[in-house]
């Protein structure tokens, strides 16, 4: 066992903050009476924030008692999507997109430099616990391909250096610029607009 | 005669002014919503079929039609509004942009839409990879509660409505639409059989129409304008603008809203600076996201972006997200992504899609590399046949086309690989 691989241990206990627990009133309010199951998507995603990013067998159980359900049927919605991780992975999550339109814009080569820069392949954690790298399907920014999701944040209109850059500032401790790395504002054409140019109203 | 900014529904597209409230207001949303919802549920749903819109997520349904088709009257169960934002069909990137620049047309039409259903309340099920396009959308949502447009007696209208956001958490089958449903009530999103169609029992069991973002986010603005005004843009039957994402090999990628019926071709190159390399270079074109069959350059020259003419040429205008490969561009490879992906997000469910998809991709691994025999493209297409149609929600059909479209137009191509494999000089490579 070395150092570093306390963060991969199943705790023993779990059960939401108060904090959490403030949220979680709001959040089942949003459904009728007796529909509570329908706030186990948002429930979870708070519990895996809350346990270190993954849910450990202790906070599925707890999620299930607090919704009233049997904990296979949150299990089975734990397995069904791809968001919710049943195992310890990294402090920061990197989505490599590489559908068709990231594909036809260099997703190869953004795939090659987050694992130079993180040392694992796909579906592996750094050792020290800093990255998982994962490989993701289309995540809808495809005007701005080719891109990545770290944690909750898009990192857009990458290439191999840029893709570096951002994961070297993760490395450093610092969260990079969200957004287009090539200076676009969003999905506008790169090199001036062809629509919208002459609307006054609401400048920001 | 290419759309005109002022006839552009989405002035604040690409952010780059006020997304709040007051921006919002200086563009004209929020304006007479309560002399609209004062007008009543048929005129609302009258000038929404008068507009001639269809459906913006990729089936095209008339929007107006499918409103009428909840109860008139309501009954002991509550009618729901179910707004699918769970945007993930490849090559779509356009309700992100609504959500996150322009939130207020969305949380208006979906004040405007509930009511001419009948509905109290609306929940929008944004995918969970959308973190910050949810937060903009919920500062939205707060917005109009604060400023009592929605939530008691919405605009004063003394109807009143609550809307929900909810966040998905990483599955493209809960963009279909019974799919996200079951999602939306707690469990796996595995698709339901229909009938029961959502209008009669939908979510909890009751009355239910789930519409697109884009669907909803022009709404507002055809009823301020009327239907005849937006039915003047397009053609018969394909009306309206249309906000289209162009991805893949053009010189500037760009989301852009345009009048329906432009020419595929005017589209490219009038707003994504053409095809790299010139439009000669242009090799083929998947015209409405990864599920519509690709096109070769011929029919490109001349087609319309719109259902109809898309149709006539065995694709679809689907979500209008055009992707456009030049001749760089390893075709079979890109197909059988397409292919791995719809393995991939297979719910599992019925036996052809799950045993299917993961055949096709397989098969179209081994064509790729060229380990194949020339009539396992034959063997290929049959099977995709036996996909499609065969399931009990699109998701097969969507696995089944691009290959379909694939085999239409570069078999050899396909045939090419495997020969050369085989150490032999193909006729495609002559």
């Amino acid at each position: 066992m070395t150092a570093t691989s306390d963060w991969r241990a199943e705790p023993e206990s779990f059960v939401f903050s108060d904090e959490n627990k403030a949220k979680i009133e709001m959040i089942v309010a949003k459904y009728p009476d007796g529909r509570q199951a329908s706030a186990v998507l948002p429930l979870l995603d708070l519990a895996q924030r809350q346990a270190g990013g993954w849910l450990p067998r202790v906070a599925i159980e707890h999620v299930a008692e607090v919704l009233g359900m049997a904990p296979i049927r949150v299990q089975e919605v734990v397995s069904f999507y791809t968001m919710l991780h049943d195992k310890p992975v990294g402090r920061h999550v990197v989505w490599v997109c590489t559908n068709i339109s990231c594909m036809l814009r260099g997703s190869d080569e953004v795939l090659e430099a987050c694992e130079a820069v993180t040392g694992v392949k796909l579906g592996q954690t750094t050792e020290d616990g800093m990255f998982t790298l994962r490989e993701q399907e289309c995540l809808g920014a495809c005007c701005n391909a080719p891109m990545v999701q770290i944690d909750d944040d898009y990192y857009e209109d990458l290439t191999a250096e840029t893709t570096t850059a951002v994961l070297d500032a993760f490395k450093r401790g610092e969260i990079p610029k969200p957004g287009s790395q090539s200076g676009r504002h969003t999905s506008e054409p790169e090199n001036g607009l062809t629509t919208l140019k002459d609307t006054q109203g609401g400048d920001s | 005669m290419a759309l005109q900014d002022k006839d552009r529904i989405f002035q604040n597209l690409y952010g780059l002014k006020e997304m709040g409230l007051a921006g919002a207001r200086s563009r004209g949303d929020w304006d007479g919503t309560k002399e609209i919802l004062a007008k009543g549920r048929d005129w609302i749903i009258n000038e929404m079929k008068a507009s001639g819109l269809r459906g913006r997520g990729g089936a095209g349904f008339p929007a107006g039609v499918k409103w009428s088709f909840m109860p008139k009257e309501p009954g002991p169960r509550p009618h729901f509004l179910v707004i699918n934002a769970d945007e993930s069909e490849p090559g779509t990137c356009k309700d992100r942009e609504i959500m996150r620049n322009e939130p207020h047309k969305l949380v208006e039409g979906a004040l405007i839409a509930s009511f001419a259903m009948g509905a109290h309340a609306s929940y929008i099920y944004i995918r969970g990879e959308f973190f910050r396009e949810a937060e903009a959308l919920q500062r939205a949502i707060d917005e109009a509660y604060d400023a009592g447009l929605i939530g008691k007696n919405a605009c004063g209208s003394g109807w009143d409505f609550d809307l929900y956001l909810h966040r998905g958490a990483g599955a493209y089958i809960c963009g279909e639409e019974t799919g996200l449903l079951e999602s939306l009530e707690g469990r796996k999103g595995q698709p339901r059989l229909k009938p029961p169609f959502p209008a009669a029992a939908g979510l909890y069991g009751c009355p239910t129409t789930i519409n697109n973002v884009e669907t909803i986010s022009v709404a507002p603005t055809i009823l301020r304008r009327g239907g005849s005004w937006f039915a003047g843009f397009g053609r018969e039957n394909n009306t309206g603008t249309k906000v289209f994402c162009i991805s893949g090999h053009v010189n500037n990628p760009c989301n852009v809203e345009e009048s329906m019926s432009i020419p595929l071709r005017e589209l490219i190159e009038r707003h994504a600076g053409g095809v790299r390399g010139g439009w000669d270079n242009l090799l083929a074109v998947i015209p409405g996201g990864s599920s519509t069959p690709c096109l070769p350059k011929n029919p490109c020259d001349e087609v319309l972006m719109d259902f109809d003419s898309l149709r006539a040429m065995k694709s679809g205008l689907g979500t209008a997200a055009v992707i456009v490969m030049d001749k760089s561009t390893d075709i079979v490879r890109a197909i059988t992504r397409l292919s791995y992906f719809y393995m991939d997000e297979s719910c599992g469910q019925c036996t052809p899609c799950r045993e299917g998809t993961g055949w096709l991709w397989r098969m179209m691994k081994r064509i790729h590399s060229g380990e194949a025999e020339l009539e396992d493209i034959d063997l290929l297409e049959k099977v995709t046949y036996q996909v499609e149609g065969h399931t009990i929600c699109a998701h097969g059909d969507a696995a089944a086309w691009p290959i379909q479209g694939l085999i239409r137009h570069f078999r050899p191509e396909m045939e090419r690989r495997i020969i050369e494999r085989k150490g032999g000089a193909s006729a495609a490579a002559a």
